[in-house]
């Protein structure tokens, strides 16, 4: 558009800003952050620049290796775009935080960048092949963050996430591989049109006979892991704990969803008949998820990894939204139901990615101030010497609980108002994990911030000026986007209907 | 018994300028708040002066929206005016907030403004010497915000907001002092108690959305719950074999159950008294906990979609929901004035009491009609805030002191407490002329009569015979007898007495406006006009049935002064009460054992699921990891035949340079991954190798 190559762009940036902040040494911070502020600047331009109708707009194309079916390919919906915009301001917070690095900052910086160019790609890309290179390009630096800098058990840690997430990236290859042989095309819209008008299967079947399931699962498979859904998510509470907070950061606030955004790029527009086949199994392990994910955390002790687990809580609303709208449209009612899920499942990813790292960031904050102290039940009392620290975390908190006039609201209400409708009882399940989550945050807050101060926190820092004002924004961002989600949902509704205008099931 | 027939008076749609600025009236105090949350701590002075303010101003405006309401009535206007607009749009369908302005939300915006300015002007008596006082006038402020926003919410979705904003500035309240860990308890579990009504209450929220696609309470005909929609709902079948309209109103009911602390979800209102006391008057008695029975008021149509309607608009029989309603605020009305009978904390017997009279007031609502139950809500609230503020009263005086044993005698000290006092207390019992004793007798003339089953007016009728036993015990341990608390008691300075006066007039003379021979309060609500006569006297049982309530007032206030009026005792002494009934007293003084029960049952089935969830998590789904991991070092290490070189041999020298690198070979476990990565890449050469093989075959 315009003649500028405006995604490539974005893509490509943060990998010249890790080329320099790898010789940058001690300045490299610096190079990260103006790399990143310019990405959020372009990624704003982006969404700013969307077609109004919905569709995927910005899109570039060129040749690249057409025998293979693999074509450059670039594209941008508000969905996507919403995503790009998100993976910048996180990346942001996460630089921001990041300000103790001291072992190879260089090499640090850039492989954030690189993660962050990781992201811009999957975000973006729309074939297959493209795609799935960024896909994993993202894990590479997300191993080595975890593997070189994280706390005690990284190794470990790191391993079971690389591995993981590898084996989970084998079933979309091969399924991918199998698409490619039996239609010859990796093109997320070429394919995604067959399975609307319904030649895929066909296709696939005639090619190599009746796999079409096993496809699909090995697709899926690839998401639940990313996501994750239960049990595919083992890996998840090591890694984020034992990741440097600032890392975790952008584990969960970007790479996360990365799994939903490929359930719905992805999956459900080229496997949707299947997977509403399988809805009821997914239904019940999204449910699960969503319970189960909070009851994990309720017997948690360190605040890492009762907050990893809340985002399993969280992210299990999008999954639920996800396969409760799996369902074929039968009027306008049921239509109406699938757009409520669909923009709750957008805007809650959104906003669990802005409230999930702002979180991280103040645990961040919370162990630089206490030598490194995770466990809840070793602090206490520190309202009364950080009361600033404490009534920001508070609103974070509270954010992350749900409630209305912040942003995790909206998502929440938009979900459950699309799938009570499509599958009341997968609702009425669920919102145990509402009513669990609420008692895991108040739990926090009264273990960390109230009773008596100990001696050892007589002391404890407050927020210095700098940090408060580091959190301005983001806390301004939860406030505004609680009272006027209209701001993304006027962008994401377009292309909502779009999106469920090319589905099939 | 007269409920919401069609209304005498032409309904009138159009907006207004006072409707226009109708959000205003919560706005000034949102935005004091937010004002305050910036100040500095030592501002005190500017702190409280803007909260006040700000509430000064919500209520003139609250008044001339009053005097709309009240001009549309003079001129043979029901005034039902809405502002509605779009928040967000999607798919097709919009989620739609607004605002109304009818009798209803009129008296409740007066109500909350005029009590809630007098909490705060005592307030700044009571809270004088805390350090926190700037941040507890901006937590006050932000509660009259979302408690005045959920009153003129004419959408579902907005009510369940302020609602929620509500809950959290109660939390924020219980828990003001903080450094306290029952303090800090007590607001956890307000919060928790009162959410699990509102999952509930969201689930409700989402159906009624789902079913009449609008979320407007009223919009020209096509709100949620105007007859067209309601129609709907009450031949849309739903699971468990209720129509919609009952299971959407149950639910939003049960949002009503726990904010309104009906049971089984009063758990968390006596606990909340660990807040400082301007906070139990103005959220645990007079506002807040009113807001349930006011979501019942808001939504009654909803409620009693489908009942049969004579043809001289007399209401036959009940429906699901409502006779839910009633039986849940009878129980409760009865439940909790046993437990204020042998409680010794002066505000705990006060929150009691209120868990009870929130029972009368649903009562009301399920048999007698919005008027019935709104009615004793705004009396409760005056006389209520009253009591509680007296109650602060006398825990100021007595060096914060709570235990009612360690008082006594304080009518000759606290001598303007001691007469303010006495009329609230009056008023709750229900004795004549007084302003509870109409509007309690409203509701038990109502369940009098109502067609379901008769048992809920005899509980009522005992509850009213212990409330007024409850609380002249009360006043006889405080008030009379001999002094034995420590040190001295000392009167309340008089920005503290002003409210209470004020109040006391309230509690007085309030229930003159619903009389049976003057009924306007019942007029005003439903719309019609209201007829002076004391022709009402003449009805069949009316004079028998006042005189029999009297008659079981003075009856408890009797037996509670023969027992406890005026006796020397020791602070330790046991109970009389306790002497001659010790298995009741223990029962009634442990509240029924009901924290106990929880504890052992949904306390102990969460630590529980908590426990088995980390379980699967470590040793299952863990479990399953570890042995795939397993077989797949095994798979791999034999199969290294097949070691693809290419793959891994750039990825090991990497990763080993990086490490190098930072000099931290140290903890880098080589060798796992390297494993993993060989057999999955193994795995991926076959699977190709056999998708290819199998697409050509």
């Amino acid at each position: 558009m315009n003649g500028i190559p405006l995604l490539s762009l974005l893509t490509f940036l943060p990998l010249v800003g890790a080329v320099i902040a790898l010789f940058a040494k001690t300045h490299a911070r610096l190079v990260a952050l103006i790399t990143t502020l310019i990405s959020l600047a372009l990624a704003l331009m982006v969404w700013t620049r969307l077609p109004g109708d919905g569709s995927i707009g910005l899109v570039e194309r060129a040749t690249w290796a057409p025998s293979l079916g693999i074509e450059y390919h670039l594209g941008a919906d508000a969905l996507g775009a919403l995503m790009l915009v998100l993976s910048a301001i996180v990346t942001l917070m996460s630089i921001d935080a990041a300000h103790r690095v001291h072992r190879e900052p260089g090499l640090y910086f850039a492989l954030v960048l690189m993660l962050e160019s990781g992201l811009f790609g999957t975000f973006t890309a729309l074939n297959f092949f493209h795609w799935f290179l960024f896909w994993e390009l993202s894990l590479i630096p997300a191993f080595f963050l975890i593997k070189l800098w994280g706390g005690a058990k990284r190794g470990p840690a790191a391993t079971q996430f690389f591995v993981y997430t590898m084996a989970g990236s084998v079933g979309l290859l091969l399924s991918f591989l199998a698409v490619f042989l039996a239609t010859g095309s990796m093109d997320f819209e070429t394919l995604g049109a067959m399975a609307f008008h319904g030649t895929l299967e066909p296709a696939v079947t005639a090619h190599l006979g009746p796999m079409m399931m096993w496809l699909t699962v090995g697709v899926l498979v690839g998401f639940a892991v990313k996501v994750p859904l239960a049990p595919f998510h083992t890996w998840l509470p090591a890694a984020y704990s034992e990741a440097p907070s600032p890392v975790t950061m952008l584990l969960t606030g970007t790479m996360s969803k990365m799994g939903v955004y490929g359930l719905l790029r992805i999956a459900i527009p080229i496997f949707g008949p299947q997977i509403a086949q399988i809805r009821t199994p997914l239904l019940v392990l999204s449910v699960i998820t969503v319970v189960m994910g909070a009851w994990a955390a309720a017997a948690q002790k360190d605040l890492k990894r009762v907050f990893a687990y809340s985002s399993v809580n969280h992210l299990g609303y999008c999954l639920l939204g996800i396969f409760a709208l799996a369902v074929p449209a039968a009027g306008t009612a049921v239509l109406t139901s699938q757009a409520a899920a669909l923009n709750g499942v957008i805007l809650q990813m959104f906003n669990h990615g802005l409230t999930a790292a702002a979180l991280f960031w103040f645990i961040a904050m919370l162990q630089e101030r206490s030598g490194g102290e995770r466990w809840i039940d070793h602090f206490g009392g520190l309202r009364k010497p950080a009361p600033v620290l404490a009534g920001l975390m508070g609103i974070v908190l509270f954010s992350s609980l749900g409630l209305p006039g912040l942003n995790g609201f909206v998502g929440e209400f938009l979900i459950f108002r699309g799938v009570f409708a499509l599958s009341w009882v997968s609702a009425a399940f669920s919102i145990l994990g509402l009513l669990v989550t609420a008692a895991v945050i108040l739990t926090v807050i009264q273990k960390v911030f109230t009773g008596p101060v100990p001696e050892k926190w007589a002391a404890f820092p407050d927020l210095h000026g700098g940090e408060r004002l580091a959190m301005v924004p983001v806390i301004g961002l939860m406030l505004l986007l609680g009272l006027l989600p209209q701001l993304i949902v006027n962008s994401v509704n377009p292309t909502v209907m779009n999106l469920l205008a090319h589905w099939r099931f | 018994m007269i409920q919401e027939a069609a209304a005498a008076f032409a309904p009138q749609i159009t907006a207004s300028a006072i409707t226009g600025i109708l959000w205003l009236i919560p706005a000034f105090p949102i935005v004091a708040s937010g004002i305050i949350a910036v100040l500095k701590q030592p501002r005190r002075r500017a702190s409280a002066a803007l909260a006040i303010g700000s509430l000064a101003c919500s209520l003139l405006l609250a008044l001339a929206a009053m005097g709309h309401v009240l001009a549309g009535r003079f001129n043979g206007f029901a005034v039902r005016e809405t502002v509605n607009f779009t928040w967000i749009q999607v798919g097709a369908a919009q989620v739609e907030l607004g605002w109304v302005l009818d009798p209803l939300s009129a008296v409740m915006l007066v109500m909350v403004c005029f009590v809630g300015l007098l909490i705060f002007i005592y307030s700044t008596g009571y809270m004088a010497h805390d350090e926190n006082f700037t941040r507890f006038f901006c937590f006050l402020s932000l509660f009259a915000g979302a408690m005045l926003g959920v009153v003129i919410s004419n959408s579902l979705l907005l009510l369940f907001m302020s609602w929620e904003l509500v809950g959290l500035t109660s939390y924020l309240l219980i828990g003001f002092w903080y450094q306290k860990p029952s303090a800090a308890a007590a607001a956890k579990k307000a919060f928790l108690t009162t959410r699990v009504g509102d999952v509930f209450f969201l689930l409700g929220m989402v159906w009624l959305f789902a079913q009449t696609g609008t979320l407007l309470f009223y919009n020209a005909g096509k709100g949620s719950i105007e007859p067209l929609r309601l129609a709907l709902l009450l031949v849309t079948p739903s699971h468990l074999g209720m129509t919609a309209a009952t299971g959407i109103a149950l639910l939003i009911f049960a949002g009503a159950v726990g904010k309104s602390g009906q049971l089984p979800l009063h758990v968390w209102l006596p606990d909340a008294m660990e807040g400082p006391t301007p906070v139990s008057a103005l959220i645990h008695a007079a506002t807040m906990v009113a807001a349930g029975v006011y979501l019942v008021a808001r939504v009654y149509p909803l409620m009693q979609a489908g009942v049969q309607v004579s043809q001289s608009g007399e209401v036959i029989g009940s429906t699901t929901a409502l006779t839910v309603v009633t039986w849940v605020g009878a129980s409760t009305a009865l439940f909790a004035a046993l437990i204020a009978v042998a409680q010794n904390d002066i505000k705990r017997i006060l929150a009691y009491s209120t868990v009870s009279q929130l029972g009368y007031m649903m009562a009301g609502l399920g048999v007698g009609g919005v008027a019935v139950g709104m009615f004793h809500l705004i009396t409760h609230a005056f006389f209520k805030a009253l009591l509680f503020m007296g109650a602060g009263s006398v825990i100021h005086g007595c060096h914060e002191e709570q235990d009612i044993r360690h008082m006594g005698n304080l009518k000759i000290e606290m001598p303007f407490t001691f007469l303010t006092y006495l009329a609230g207390m009056l008023a709750l019992s229900g004795v004549p002329i007084f302003a509870g004793f109409w509007s309690k007798d409203a509701i038990l003339e109502s369940t009098h009569t109502w067609d379901v089953s008769r048992a809920p007016f005899y509980m009522l009728v005992f509850g009213a015979f212990l409330t007024a036993f409850y609380m002249m015990r009360q006043v006889s341990y405080v008030f009379f007898g001999n002094w034995r608390g420590h040190g001295e008691a000392h009167e309340s300075p008089s920005v503290m007495l002003l409210p209470l006066m004020v109040l006391a007039f309230f509690a007085i003379f309030l229930g003159f406006l619903g009389t049976p021979f003057w009924p306007w309060f019942r007029a005003f609500l439903d719309g019609h006009p209201a007829e002076f006569g004391l022709g009402a006297f003449k009805e069949p049982g009316l004079l028998a049935l006042m005189g029999t309530s009297s008659l079981v007032v003075l009856l408890g206030l009797g037996i509670g002064w023969r027992l406890y009026g005026n006796k020397s005792v020791r602070a330790d002494d046991a109970d009389v009460l306790e002497i001659r009934f010790p298995t009741l007293w223990t029962l009634f003084e442990n509240k029924f054992y009901i924290d106990e029960l929880y504890g052992v049952t949904v306390i102990a089935f969460y630590a529980w699921w908590a426990r088995v969830a980390d379980w699967m998590d470590r040793r299952v789904w863990g479990g399953i990891v570890t042995g795939v991991s397993w077989l797949a070092r095994v798979g791999a290490q034999a199969s290294s035949l097949f070691d693809t070189d290419w793959i891994n041999g750039g990825f090991d020298k990497s990763c080993e340079e990086l490490a190098n690198g930072g000099g931290l070979m140290a903890g880098v476990q080589n060798g796992r991954v390297q494993i993993y990565l060989r057999l999955l890449a193994l795995a991926v050469v076959v699977l190709a190798a056999i998708l290819i093989w199998s697409s050509r075959g």
